[in-house]
């Protein structure tokens, strides 16, 4: 067998007085300003990622209340191409992506892999004023003369350039996406470092929690993606501005230039905000089922061929251009489907023959895995190119991603139920959290699938008024509902926060959970860890909780590692 | 797809008697699902004589028809996978709730049922695939044709030019101008726009393409019933983007030829408004019947 290292005591527990003394002379804006510890930022990013989605919720709530009747009046045409962009906008930009890789994978992975902080706590900061002022940046477009952008979030040229969308709204969008673009490679490439470089004394690769993994592989998306989409930015900046024509046909430019150039981005984005969901939801459906994750190893995998497989499959979302290859690209897509679709085997599997706790975490991710479930199916529709010919631009394809966004919702507020505890120290209310999901998940359901019919039916996206054909009304009425189900379900989230505010101390392990993280104080100290436990698989806590209880199966000698650990 | 006579309910459903004395659990599970399976596959083979559209329509092209086909194909592969999923969520969730504080058993690993899992899906999507590539094929192709549309899409109407007449529809947003085509006819499309990129997207053809500034847009549809039928901008072209419609009137090639004569014989068309509807095919004698306006697209 191979040797065991001696147990990596870290330091003895420092005087409790000393630490709280400490911080209590930190306290203050001031402190939160220059703060560099991870979870200080990481609490900023999730909370303003949290403001940013109910300000893109409540967009939403304008935009359905319009389509509730054919001649809807509540806007006009010009504010509603502005709603519905910023509300794209707002919620893939500043909500979904900072939430989860700068939000929770912040806080979390460097717990995970029992590391003190993020490889560089500077640029860490850096990254959270540069999303916060991005954000402020590309919303402040609503207090200019012309308004906010009014393009859609894709921004496609040459509606983009300053002949079509003159005025400041544009510009600012294009600022504010630079801005947290920046944020966004800065944090792939602290959580490429910190992973690679700060792990724990026995935290080998295959030893690390599966949220870790996908937070690795989002960040190596990250790094190969979002450099394009600066780039892009900047030539539509030029075009605008410098007189360049690189997506105008007068100037000999090429306006599908910019759908590459965007999609090369968007769709690796695509899997950019799910991976981090996927991992959270992992984490919780194993927690909460009493078992290590079913085929951890072939769930890396599949994250990997997933994350090799959205770098090819771009111009799925130009098939009706006419212009690209549509046979390579169809293949690529449906490819995806398969280790999606393991990972889908995978989380039922770990939840076979468990022991289920639905608490309001695991709901959620079941709630995840239903949603997820219909988004995914649709999207394999989409992948054909006849079939995407019939439904591309139409409420279908409104369904389906909202689907999808909708399932990586669940997943967000799974893991702010899951994590909560341990980054706040005190436990969420379970039975306001039970209150929410209902209404998500079933808002979620009556609100996306008149969606469906409404695409197969012929209704175009982004119409603000459907006055030839009103018999669309009543389903875009009960899409209506859905979306305000959804937006009660904020409203008790926000109340739940309120409610339990510092009312139970979590401990520091309330779901007898698996990984690292769940071995030290909630909330963490300082740099993190006092002590840590031996790691002798990717679940170091449950090993040191239940030692009669390791991993059993495939690749695992239960008896040669109890040896093991009574050597040491 | 037509019902088989010869189905019998009674003989395909077999269900199963009590259990015998001594079964074990796993048995009278197996034996559950068994049940489970079989009865909804009965009902829908009992009810599926044809299969249902889900949610598509037929539409009124030759490739509508088979776009139709492959959406009740791939909605079939859907539900089976999804239902069968979804089934295996269900199941887990209420099978496997918690019951005691006892450790469930630790296993991670099942290698056959995850290279299952894996090969599966696989095969699965090398089928759509294929599925998929007769029908893109089939839409695709480029047959030769004897009627030529320019359409031409801008802020925010359409143009509608027929190469070798003096034909032209234009119109803006609600005015909704309606593009003339003939019934059972290889029709070529030429689609351009003028400023920004727009959405050629007609209901009934079950099809969309973009009008590209810069880029000529080819595409070949034949429409097998007469009619009108709605068409609308798809993709955001800015402030009227909701109301640039437009409208596609199929007609037959005699009412078609007609149609395009009034343009190009002033007389003959003031001739047949006065006339009005009744007079259609006299005007079509009067009128060459055999004009081919094709300037050799293809």
């Amino acid at each position: 067998m191979t040797d065991v290292l001696p147990r990596p005591v870290v330091h003895e527990e420092p005087d409790h007085e000393v630490v709280h003394e400490e911080h209590h002379a930190r306290t203050g804006i001031l402190n939160w300003m220059t703060s560099t510890d991870h979870k200080v930022i990481g609490m900023s990013y999730t909370v303003t990622s949290v403001i940013m989605m109910i300000i893109g919720g409540a967009f939403a709530e304008i935009i359905r209340a319009q389509l509730a009747s054919p001649n809807g009046t509540l806007v006009s045409l010009a504010q509603y191409n502005e709603l519905f962009t910023m509300h794209g906008s707002v919620m893939i930009y500043l909500f979904a992506g900072p939430f989860a890789f700068g939000g929770l994978a912040n806080i979390i992975v460097p717990l995970q892999i029992g590391a003190p902080d993020m490889a560089f706590p500077r640029l860490n900061a850096l990254s959270y004023w540069l999303y916060l002022f991005g954000s402020l940046t590309m919303l402040s477009g609503f207090f200019t003369a012309g308004g906010a952008a009014n393009f859609g979030w894709v921004a496609y040229a040459p509606l983009s350039n300053s002949l079509n969308t003159p005025g400041s709204g544009a510009d600012l969008w294009i600022g504010g996406l630079l801005l947290t673009g920046f944020s966004a490679i800065f944090t792939g490439v602290n959580l490429c470092a910190t992973i690679f470089y700060l792990r724990a004394p026995g935290m080998t690769m295959f030893r690390m929690p599966i949220f870790t993994w996908n937070m690795l592989v989002t960040a190596i998306l990250i790094l190969l993606a979002f450099p394009v989409l600066t780039a892009g930015l900047i030539m539509l900046y030029c075009d605008r501005h410098f007189g360049t024509h690189i997506f105008s046909v007068a100037g000999g430019g090429v306006p599908v230039l910019w759908q590459h150039i965007f999609w090369f981005w968007g769709h690796p984005e695509v899997y950019i905000l799910a991976l981090p969901f996927f991992g959270m939801v992992t984490e919780i459906i194993a927690v909460f089922s009493r078992k290590p994750v079913f085929g951890y190893k072939g769930m890396i995998f599949a994250t990997l061929s997933i994350a090799a497989l959205s770098l090819g499959v771009w111009a799925h979302h130009m098939y009706t251009t006419g212009v690209v290859l549509l046979p390579f690209f169809a293949i690529m897509s449906l490819m995806i489907a398969v280790p999606t679709g393991i990972k889908m085997f995978n989380w039922i599997g770990t939840m076979w023959r468990g022991q289920i706790w639905f608490s309001t975490a695991m709901l959620m991710a079941v709630g995840f895995l239903i949603t997820f479930l219909i988004g995914g199916l649709t999207g394999i529709f989409l992948a054909s190119p006849p079939l995407d010919f019939f439904t591309h631009d139409t409420y279908f394809v409104v369904a389906h991603f909202h689907s999808i966004v909708m399932a990586l919702v669940l997943g967000a507020f799974g893991g702010l139920y899951y994590w909560g505890p341990k980054i706040t120290g005190y436990m969420l209310n379970e039975t306001y959290g039970k209150i929410q999901f209902w209404f998500l998940f079933i808002g979620t359901q009556v609100f996306t699938i008149p969606g469906y019919i409404l695409g197969l039916d012929g209704m175009p996206r982004r119409v603000a008024i459907y006055p030839h054909d009103p018999q669309w009304q009543t389903l875009n009425q009960i899409s209506t509902l859905g979306a305000i189900l959804i937006g009660i379900s904020t409203i008790v989230f926000v109340a739940n926060i309120a409610v339990s505010w510092k009312k139970h101390p979590a401990g520091d392990n309330p779901w007898d959970a698996h990984t690292l993280e769940w071995f030290t104080t909630s909330p963490p100290p300082h740099h993190n860890y006092y002590r840590l436990p031996q790691i002798r698989s990717e679940r170091p806590t449950w090993d040191y909780n239940h030692p009669d209880h390791k991993t059993a199966g495939h690749g695992h000698h239960p008896q040669a590692h109890d040896e093991e650990v009574t050597v040491t | 797809m037509t019902c088989g006579p010869t189905f019998e309910y009674g003989r395909e459903v077999e269900l199963p008697a009590l259990p015998p004395q001594g079964s074990t659990d796993r048995a009278r599970r197996w034996r559950r699902i068994r049940r489970a399976l079989v009865l909804p596959a009965a009902a829908v083979a009992l009810s599926g004589c044809t299969l249902p559209n889900f949610g598509a329509s037929k539409g009124v092209t030759t490739s509508s028809r088979s776009v139709y086909h492959l959406w009740q194909g791939f909605s079939v592969a859907a539900i089976i996978v999804g239902g069968f999923t979804l089934l295996l969520i269900i199941w887990a969730v209420f099978r496997y709730g918690r019951k005691s504080e006892s450790i469930p058993k630790q296993s991670q690993y099942h290698l056959p049922l995850e290279w299952l899992y894996t090969v599966v899906p696989i095969l699965i999507v090398f089928g759509l695939f294929a599925a998929t590539l007769v029908v893109e094929n089939k839409e695709t192709a480029n047959p030769k044709t004897n009627v030529t549309i320019d359409v031409l899409a801008f802020q925010w109407g359409w143009k509608f030019t027929y190469p070798g007449s003096n034909a032209l529809v234009y119109g803006q947003t609600t005015q909704a101008p309606e593009m003339v085509m003939p019934v059972n006819t290889n029709v070529h499309i030429n689609l351009r726009s003028s400023d920004v990129i727009h959405g050629f997207y007609v209901h009934a053809f079950n099809f969309s393409r973009y009008a590209l500034p810069g880029v000529l847009n080819q595409f070949t549809i034949r429409a097998v019933n007469t009619g009108t039928f709605f068409g609308q901008c798809t993709q955001l072209c800015g402030l009227y983007h909701s109301l640039m419609w437009f409208r596609v009137k199929v007609v037959t090639p005699s009412q078609y030829q007609a149609w395009l004569a009034g343009y190009n014989n002033p007389t003959a068309a003031s001739a047949a408004r006065a006339a009005g509807t009744a007079t259609k095919q006299q005007i079509s004698s009067i009128v060459p019947s055999k004009r081919t306006t094709s300037k050799g697209d293809n």
